[in-house]
Order: structure tokens, then C-alpha cells, then sequence
């Protein structure tokens, strides 16, 4: 095999610990009570169309989209809307949600429960894009920015590559590997569909080498598709990264500040694909997704498909028990998730994972000073000389700090794992970033 | 069950620390040293334990009486400068001066700045020249090499090669007279000839080197580009007139050329962070080196080429940025 494509700069190879691969996805029994938060987007959170008091039904809307860039919540279970009130999410944050009581599983009844798999799509762009929108999609990577407005290019622009982001380059998680081992067929409908809504002749799938059965099952179907290929690409963190991924496989490169369709690509997620294909198809939308749970000192690291809403407690319980030693819990892969206070947050569309971590590995090492080894330098894919961005965040220069680039940090965290002196640089560039970008915002107004 | 840790990602660390790349140099640094000790016996190893303990406990006298701060001496940043300024001088330098390096090294070069990753000057190369200044005598007094002499300290001493071309020329001899006194490639490659105590084997020295490659300690751009400079522009001058001229070779397996560029130059806290930035340092001190060996008053000048191109890494540094991703100004739009 010759050299396999991937991003030019920096860029980390941490420990894969994929401890979860290969175990098949199981499905977590409904819990008696879910918590169902408005805000599950990037953007605006959504307004509740239901009440308390008010029955519900599996699949019904309960939530709108309130703005452009927002997306509907669906109950994800049938029952009682018990109250609407402020709950903790991943965030750590108190956030408006709702609380269902659980009774049965009664659900829409234009959902198709079936698994039989339909390949006909006979809708127009637009009319998938309504489909999207009014599944709820949203990118399930875990940004979570609103599928439907991925969609609608903006006038004056085109697309001509849809890449379906299978690249899972965070160590630990599995939830997309073994979707696409499980679901390899819907996807590659899902990605029809998506190429149909974006008007694209081409579409790549991205898969990191370390997936080969992955990128063998792909790779089958994609043959006897027009326009649709499979990539295989180096292992190499944070290829998962959009402007990464797009660079790894069309050597195009987003200008700092845009957006992708600028240089022609969109890129979503295999799971996105997978929810699309189940709303367009199905009518379904989505309120269910497959969640890695995993960790070392875990007995049995699972992938699950969960309701959405269903406590992480209940996620830990069906992979063997919160180990005695547990010292951090993290929503999402162990480079870019959330450290989390409690199990008692609810899953919501943009969890990918949850990481138990042992208490000596949860700590960080004391931090020294800076040796100016550079090393932050040559990993950061964005090109970014983190040493001296979280400088000049830590002295508050912070206009110096958007003229070095600070908001173009994809918060990776290459560097910070990376550094020898144990310096949290991402803690600083973040801090750069929030109010650098107060200034923008604060310029724009003006 | 514990009580959870939150902070923000990454909530993963590599295996990489400071200690782990100070002791790394250490490493490196053992094969010119075995060869020091080969060659000039027991007084080099004086002078390197001094140096080391010294450099250790000046270290922790300043941080603990005068900064009153956190003692950090086992991070292997003192023990590297302390071998790095025991390979700069004479093997057969008075201990005392090898104390007064230290505290020059230490007090002056490294903890006057603010301690480590502070300061501006490479620490060992700072005392060096202090020491050149301070005793010049001593300073420049080789011992000559022999692998049988185990004595303390070794009476017959002599110039360095690059000392002798210099004073011979300077007396009015001719370069092919001179020539048949100096050692042969494979003696300076070994480093049976005079001079600092680990400047001598060219081969150690980049066995060294070659580990902290692999090791990813140093990246290959600031060694390449001093070694590569010194070799042109010597090969220049030797083209041009080989009667006066040393040849590109001698250039570079004499003096302290290898030991500046592998160990010296790519000095973590005093070189430039980005590759074409390091390609330009590496540039400046080839560069002064030769013209203080064939213009200046000194027979050797990579101590003071590499001061020199330290004074400016802040320059370098603010005027050298690493290629932005997406940065290109006209997008690509493939057909």
C-alpha cells in the first residue's frame, strides 16, 4: 500500500484505545423518565410547542426551531410532558428542558418502524431539505450546527464534493465505526439523498486506516453507486476536523474565517447520513442515536443506541457499572469532550460518547515553564503558534491575539497534549477566543 | 467513588515532559563524552563533574535563598548546561575556573533572565565566552590528546588545529607547510586533536545528534543549515584559493562547528520556534563563524556566532509565522 492521503499540518497521534470496536450496537432499554433539553443545537435553542400536562407520542414534535440557524425537538419517548423546567446539561449549565414521564412506547403514526431498507428517493432538493428540517438533524459529530442550513447554499456559491466524515479520529470512540459496520447500506442512501439535496455529482467517504473492515464494507457498496467513493486515509488526530478532512481529501483548503462551500465541499457525518436516510425514508426523526460508552477501567465498553434523554447513568449501568476509581467522566471523546459533573445529564443528539476515566489518569501534571521547544507549533493543523496566543491571552493583549489568528483555533487540543511543560494552552486560546471574538462582535454592532 | 475532576479538553497528555528531553540531551551527549575522557583522562572527567555539580548546586542556591522560589534542579536543564560548559573548555582548566563558569553559566546566562526558558543566551556558551575574556591564558591552552595518558592533568599542551593555521598564516607560512602538522580526517573525525574537551569527535557528536533525531528532540533544519553554510562558504574561499584557504572538510570537522551546531545552536529556549525561521538562524551562525576564522581576531567563532544569532531570535521569531492554513488567497475550485 502506498501512502495513504492526509492533512499537511501537524496533527497528533494519540493512543487509539478503541476498546469498544467491533461489539455490536446494543439497544438500552427506555428509561421511566427522560430529560429532553431545547437547546441540542448550535444556535438559537427551540421553543416548546407542548405544554405541561400534555401527552406525547414517540417522534412528536415538541420543540420549534426559533430562528435560521436552529433546529425542532421530537419526544423521544411516548408519555407525559411532567414539567418544563432548568436542568443541568453536558454544559454544566442550568438550560430550559423537558421532563417526560414515561408510558410505553406509543409512537407517530407516520414513522416506519420498519428495517426494510428503501433506495427510491423521488423528492426534490428542496423537498429533502424540508424532510431534514423537520426531522430535527442535526451534525452529529457533535457540533451540532443544524443539518438543514448545512444544506441551503447560500446564492452565488457551489458545491461540487458532499464528504461523508467516517473519519472517527478521536481516540476511544467507536459509535461511528460501528454504525457504518451495521447501517453500511442506509448510509450510503443517506448519502444519495444528501448529494440529491446539495445538487453534487460527487460524493467521498472518509475513513481513517485503523477501520478496515469499515472502509472494505464501504468501499463494496460505494462501487455499485455513480459518484460515490471511498477514501482511506492515514490515522492522524484531528482529521475528523472539517477544514482537515476537506484538505486530506480534495487538497483544498477553507480560507481562514469561511466556510467549507467555499471551496465546494460539505462534509457530514456517517451518523448525520444514517439520520437523514431515517427521515427522509422514514419519516423519522431523530431521537435516537448510537453512543460509545468506554473506558479502561470499564467492564464490558459498549456501543448503545439510546433515546435521547435517557441519564448517562443509565448508559454507565448497561456497560458494567461506574468503576470504583473513576476520577472523570468526559461527554465525547477524550481530545474535545466535556468533563462532565454528574451522571445525571440527560444524552442529547450531539453525544458521541461517554468516557470514564480512572482518577490517576484524570489529573493534570504540574505545569512548568514554556522551553520554547516549539512543539505546539508544529503539531497545530491550523498552523497557529499556540505558545504565544495563550501568552498573549494570559497578559490580555487581546488584539494581537486576532492578529496572530486565535479565532481560527479549532480548539483540538493538539497542542496542549503535546506541550512538555503540561502548559494548558487550550485553556488560554479558548479564553483568546471568547473575547476576541466579544470584539468582533462588539465591532460589527457599530 | 472519587470526586470527579471537570476541567476543559484535552483530557489527554502525550508522554512528552521536560525532564524527558533534558535527560534525552544527556544521552546524546554521552558518546563525545566517553571519547573526552578516552583522549584526555581524568582531567576531563574533573572538569566535567565540576561543572555538572556546580552548575546543580548554584541552581539550587539562587532559587532557594534568592528567589525563594521552587527548586527545580532535577528537571535536567542544569545538568545539561553543566556537561555543554565542561565540553566548551579545556580539559585542563583550573577547578576553580570551572566553578566560576558555573556560577557564570547559572547565575549569569540562565537565572539572571528568570531561570529556565527565560533566558535569551545560550547559559553554557554565555560562560564560555566569559571565561575566554576572563582567562585567556587558560582558556586556550590545549592539552594534546593520547589515549594512553590516564594523569590528572596532562602537561604537554598545543593549539588547536584551526589555532595553528591561524598563527602560522598570520607568521607568513604557507598553508601546504602548515598542512602536513594537522591531523588527518579520520583523527579529527575520531577527535584525537586539540581542543575544548567535547569538541573534538565529529563522529560522537553526530551519533548524538542522529538520537536526539529520533528521539524528536531536534529537528533537522538548524544543524543542516550551520554544517551546510560553513561547507559553502569554506568551499568557496577554498576554490577560489586553496593556498590560503583551508579546505571545506577541515572547516568543518575543526573547532566547535559540530558540537555548536548539534548541541549549541539547537538550544530549545534560544533558537527560533518555525522551520524557515530555524533555516535563517542556522544560516546567520554558519555565516559569522567563517568570517571570524578567516577575517577575525579569534581563531574560532561559533561561540560567538551562535550569541550573536541568539541576540536576534526574537526578530526572527516575530518575523517568521508559520504557514496558516488557509491562508492562500485565491481559493481552489477543482473542476
Amino acid at each position: 500500500m502506498g501512502l495513504l492521503k492526509t492533512f499537511v499540518l501537524g496533527g497528533i497521534h494519540p493512543p487509539e484505545n478503541k476498546l469498544s470496536a467491533n461489539s455490536p450496537v446494543r439497544i438500552l432499554e427506555i428509561p421511566p423518565q427522560v430529560v429532553v433539553p431545547m437547546g441540542q443545537n448550535l444556535g438559537a435553542p427551540s421553543k416548546p410547542v407542548v405544554k405541561r400536562g400534555d401527552k406525547v407520542k414517540t417522534g412528536q414534535l415538541i420543540a420549534q426551531a426559533s430562528g435560521f440557524i436552529s433546529s425542532d425537538v421530537h419526544s423521544p419517548v411516548s408519555g407525559t410532558i411532567l414539567k418544563i423546567d432548568s436542568v443541568m446539561d453536558m454544559s454544566g449549565y442550568r438550560r430550559p428542558a423537558f421532563i417526560i414521564k414515561v408510558e410505553g412506547d406509543e409512537w407517530m403514526e407516520n414513522i416506519d418502524r420498519s428495517e426494510t431498507l428503501i433506495t427510491d428517493i423521488n423528492l426534490n432538493p428542496e423537498e429533502i431539505i424540508a424532510k431534514v428540517k423537520e426531522a430535527g438533524i442535526v451534525g452529529m459529530g457533535g457540533a451540532t450546527f443544524p443539518t438543514h442550513v448545512k444544506l441551503m447554499i447560500s446564492p452565488g456559491k457551489k458545491a461540487d464534493y458532499l464528504i461523508i466524515n467516517g473519519v472517527e479520529c478521536e481516540p476511544y470512540l467507536t459509535a461511528d465505526h460501528q454504525l457504518m459496520l451495521e447501517k453500511g447500506p442506509e448510509i450510503i442512501v443517506g448519502t444519495k439523498i444528501l448529494m440529491k439535496a446539495l445538487n453534487v455529482k460527487q460524493a467521498v467517504i472518509g475513513i481513517e486506516n485503523n477501520k478496515p473492515d469499515a472502509i472494505e464494507l464501504m468501499s463494496a457498496l460505494a462501487v455499485r453507486e455513480e459518484g460515490i467513493t471511498v477514501q482511506p486515509l492515514q490515522v492522524k488526530y484531528p482529521q475528523g476536523g472539517e477544514k482537515q478532512l476537506i484538505k486530506a481529501i480534495t487538497n483544498r483548503e477553507v480560507p481562514s474565517g469561511k466556510l467549507p462551500v467555499e471551496v465546494g465541499c460539505v462534509v457530514q457525518n456517517v451518523g448525520t447520513a444514517f439520520a437523514v436516510y431515517e427521515a427522509v425514508t422514514k419519516n423519522k426523526p431523530l431521537i435516537e442515536r448510537v453512543v460509545t460508552v468506554t473506558g479502561k477501567a470499564l467492564k464490558n465498553p459498549s456501543n448503545l443506541k439510546v433515546r435521547i434523554g435517557t441519564p448517562i447513568k443509565n448508559l454507565v449501568e448497561m456497560a458494567g457499572g461506574m468503576p470504583d476509581d473513576t476520577g472523570k467522566i468526559i461527554g465525547g471523546g477524550p481530545m474535545m469532550g466535556k468533563a462532565l459533573a454528574t451522571l445525571d445529564v440527560p444524552v442529547v443528539k450531539g453525544t458521541s460518547g461517554i468516557l470514564i476515566m480512572r482518577d490517576e489518569a484524570s489529573h493534570r501534571l504540574a505545569e512548568g515553564p514554556c522551553i520554547r521547544c516549539s512543539k505546539c507549533t508544529q503539531v497545530c493543523p491550523m498552523g497557529l503558534e499556540p505558545f504565544l496566543l495563550s501568552r498573549l491571552a494570559r497578559i490580555g493583549n487581546y488584539s494581537s491575539a486576532e492578529q496572530e489568528k486565535v479565532m481560527d483555533c479549532i480548539e483540538c487540543g493538539s497542542c496542549q497534549y503535546t506541550c512538555p511543560a503540561n502548559i494548558p494552552l487550550l485553556d488560554y486560546l479558548r479564553l483568546g477566543k471568547s473575547k476576541v471574538g466579544a470584539m468582533i462582535r462588539g465591532r460589527t454592532k457599530k | 467513588m472519587n470526586i470527579l475532576t471537570i476541567s476543559g479538553s484535552p483530557h489527554l497528555h502525550g508522554d512528552n515532559s521536560t525532564k524527558k528531553i533534558m535527560y534525552g540531551v544527556v544521552v546524546a551527549l554521552l558518546p563525545a563524552m566517553f571519547i573526552a575522557i578516552w583522549y584526555f583522562g581524568l582531567g576531563a572527567l574533573q572538569v566535567i563533574v565540576l561543572s555538572v555539580v556546580f552548575c546543580l548546586f548554584f541552581e539550587w542556591v539562587i532559587q532557594k535563598y534568592l528567589v525563594k522560589g521552587p527548586v527545580t534542579i532535577t528537571d535536567g536543564s542544569a545538568m545539561v548546561t553543566g556537561i555543554l560548559l565542561a565540553f566548551n573548555v579545556p580539559s585542563n582548566l583550573p577547578w576553580w575556573m570551572v566553578i566560576i563558569g558555573a556560577l557564570a553559566a547559572i547565575g549569569i546566562g540562565k537565572m539572571s533572565f528568570g531561570g529556565l526558558g527565560k533566558n535569551i543566551f545560550n547559559p553554557a556558551l554565555v560562560s564560555r565566552v566569559f571565561l575566554l575574556v576572563s582567562f585567556p591564558v587558560a582558556m586556550t591552552s590545549w592539552p594534546k590528546p593520547s589515549p594512553v595518558t590516564k594523569t590528572l592533568v596532562d602537561t604537554i599542551t598545543g593549539p588547536t588545529p584551526l589555532g595553528f593555521i591561524k598563527e602560522g598564516l598570520g607568521a607568513g607560512k604557507s598553508l601546504a607547510e602548515l598542512s602536513q602538522h594537522l591531523p588527518s580526517y579520520a583523527q579529527q573525525l575520531m577527535g584525537q586533536m586539540g581542543g575544548s574537551l567535547g569538541e573534538v569527535s565529529a563522529l560522537a557528536l553526530i551519533l548524538g545528534g542522529i538520537f536526539m533525531l529520533w528521539k524528536k528532540i531536534i529537528t533537522w533544519e538548524i544543524p543542516v543549515s550551520v554544517l551546510v553554510t560553513v561547507f559553502v562558504f569554506s568551499g568557496i574561499l577554498w576554490w577560489i584559493n586553496p593556498q590560503h584557504y583551508t579546505d571545506p572538510f577541515f572547516n568543518l570537522l575543526s573547532g566547535g562547528v559540530m558540537l555548536g551546531a548539534i548541541f549549541m545552536a539547537t538550544d530549545m529556549v534560544t533558537s527560533p520556534m518555525t522551520r524557515n525561521g530555524q533555516l535563517l538562524f542556522g544560516f546567520g551562525i554558519g555565516l559569522i563563524t567563517m568570517l571570524i576564522r578567516v577575517w577575525g581576531a579569534y581563531p574560532e567563532g561559533v561561540s560567538f556566532a551562535i550569541l550573536l544569532m541568539n541576540a536576534v531570535v526574537p526578530l526572527i521569531n516575530n518575523s517568521f509565522k508559520p504557514k496558516r492554513f488557509g491562508s492562500a488567497r485565491v481559493a481552489v475550485m477543482g473542476k
